[in-house]
């Protein structure tokens, strides 16, 4: 057999599902049985059948990919409950096999595959979803780059209606239809509680999380992401603070962002210089501004 | 000694793999450590904590890159954009060799994140080869391939592990990262000699050498790096030396990991084999 041909046919196995049992199945990806497709391949030995030897491979793929989607995504975990992700994770996995060198992007295509096949994202498909998002972006600010910092001779040639700043590509704006930040840290403290805990102690987490879950009323939020000191954190933002930055992100003026910004606004006109000025202030603070980006590819 | 071509021409000592739960006691206690092997593909990253770690780490310390998805054996061709991550990569570490498995774990762009056997052929070989060569002349530093643990064997193989491997490194003319750990689990899991894989490997290729643990089942033994070393392995390492001469060691533990001062002890005990051809070669 070639090697590619061999490679394509021992992958095949490798990635097709386990069973409820979390073994490898019976049938092959060829439709015909496992045993005939494995030994055409794999030497048996003197302890192991060739099917016994292919699935070795076959579990630790999917206790690997499941591990990793499972530590990336745990407030999906809660919103869901643990029957469900699983059933979500797989089907997830098999529709969309890691194609990067790294566990880190195997989320990736999760939200998008969600809004494609909502039969999986539970009972609130919208809780689900904002919930994805958060922690994707999690993920990205966690890690993502940093440029250098905006400095003071950076604008002092620039013209005032003209100007355009650029945001950290860490920094991650979202609005979101639920206050999936306060979930995700109490998921979090949870996870971390449970580190030194009994069944039954996990048994009474498990009920609050259900409760937590359950609990949580639509309210839209809008969320900065991002990290100080390479921890990330969740910041609140106000609507027009919001819009002003996913506006100078898309690449509009300085000017043009905070008009977009305001045209709906409730806040009244002699309140908004100060109002910006304060958020100007608290931007330059946590350093989100920087020097234009070099272009990076994609992972 | 055995600083070679293959290594940059050092010699470092006994290293342990840098883990993230070690990370504190590292940089608040500034332990005397030789050097430390990271896995690559932790920092090829954009920005962020690890990075920030990282170039502490590196302020201190000497580290040697070591990746787990580069996947030389796979007949597909190489990730170009894994590759300039990596380079970017070198150039922040100054590493002076770096190492990947003798393995495949792609195939048509879908990766298994897994360390799939090769079967031993000619024509695995001659593909595994050229893209060894590949990576090394994008990379411009010597490239090390490590042996890895393995619980399946191919029909269509022609050779032993042992002679693919020699095929592999001849053609390629690349270095050997001798993981006597993996070869002692794959002994067991397809019962062989595991002492006839050590003589047989070209001594002066080899570049690092590997200790670890692993877990042993009724009909198998797996590679789970969360162990100290048994007495077998460490006997395997100890013929290694002898072959290979003072050679850089690196003790693996990534699962179940103790105390930076257990691991380090533990990485510490092949300082006794290592001594030993110190003494010899004076004599």
């Amino acid at each position: 057999m070639k090697l590619m041909q061999l490679q394509r046919t021992m992958a095949r196995a490798v990635m097709q599902p386990l069973t409820s049992s979390e073994r490898m199945q019976r049938r092959a990806p060829d439709g015909g049985p496992m045993k005939r497709y494995a030994s055409r391949f794999i030497k048996p030995n003197d302890r192991l059948t060739s099917f016994e030897r292919l699935e070795i491979y076959n579990r630790q793929y999917w206790f690997r990919v499941f591990s990793a989607l499972g530590e990336d995504f745990p407030g999906l975990r809660a919103v869901l409950g643990q029957r469900r992700f699983d059933a979500m994770a797989k089907a997830y996995l098999i529709a969309n096999p890691s194609r990067s060198f790294t566990l880190r992007n195997l989320g990736s295509r999760l939200e998008a595959w969600l809004r494609k096949n909502p039969k999986w994202a539970g009972t609130n498909q919208n809780l689900a979803l904002d919930i994805v998002r958060l922690e994707w972006a999690d993920i990205e600010a966690f890690d993502g780059a940093v440029e250098p910092p905006l400095r003071p001779e950076d604008l002092a040639n620039a013209a005032g209606a003209r100007l355009k700043l650029t945001i950290q590509p860490y920094v991650q704006l979202l609005s979101f239809r639920y206050p999936v930040d306060d979930l995700l840290l109490e998921v979090r403290k949870e996870d971390d509680d449970t580190d030194f805990a009994s069944n039954a102690f996990t048994e009474r987490k498990k009920r609050k999380r259900v409760r937590a879950v359950a609990k949580l009323k639509p309210a839209q939020i809008f969320l900065a992401v991002h990290r100080i000191d390479y921890s990330v954190y969740f910041r609140r933002l106000d609507q027009e603070e919001f819009f002003i930055l996913t506006a100078l992100r898309e690449g509009k003026t300085l000017s043009a962002a905070v008009e977009s910004a305001f045209r709906k606004s409730m806040v009244p006109m002699e309140e908004r210089p100060l109002q910006v000025q304060t958020w100007f202030q608290t931007w330059s603070t946590l350093g989100w501004f920087c020097r234009p980006k070099k272009k990076r590819t994609s992972r | 000694m055995s600083a070679n071509r293959f290594n940059g021409f050092t010699d470092y000592g006994i290293g342990i793999g840098l883990r993230a739960t070690h990370y504190d006691h590292i940089l608040t206690r500034k332990p005397v450590v030789d050097w430390f092997e990271i896995i690559s593909e932790n920092f090829m990253i954009d920005g962020g904590r690890a990075l920030h770690i990282l170039d502490q780490i590196l302020e201190q310390y000497k580290v040697v890159q070591h990746g787990v998805s580069m996947y030389f054996g796979s007949a597909e061709k190489l990730n170009r954009e894994h590759l300039r991550r990596l380079k970017d990569l070198v150039k922040r570490t100054k590493t002076p060799w770096l190492s990947d498995h003798l393995c495949w774990g792609s195939v048509d762009g879908r990766y298994t994140h897994d360390l799939l056997p090769m079967p031993y052929t000619f024509e695995a070989a001659r593909i595994t080869a050229q893209k060894v060569r590949e990576v090394q002349d994008f990379l411009e530093i010597p490239v090390a391939v490590e042996n890895v643990s393995s619980y399946a064997e191919y029909h269509d193989s022609e050779m032993t592990e042992w002679e693919f491997l020699n095929e592999v490194v001849e053609r390629a003319d690349c270095g050997i990262l001798l993981d006597v750990n993996n070869i002692y689990v794959s002994s067991q899991n397809h019962n062989f000699n595991a002492f006839d894989y050590v003589n047989s490997v070209p001594s002066e290729r080899v570049a690092q050498i590997h200790i670890a643990g692993h877990s042993k089942y009724r009909k198998y033994i797996l590679d789970t790096h969360d162990h100290p070393v048994i007495d077998p392995v460490w006997k395997l390492y100890e013929r290694a030396i002898q072959r290979v001469g003072h050679t850089a060691t690196l003790l693996e533990w990534d699962d179940s990991i103790p105390s930076f001062q257990e691991v380090h002890d533990e990485a510490l005990k092949a300082n006794k084999f290592l001594r030993a051809t110190v003494l010899a070669e004076a004599v």
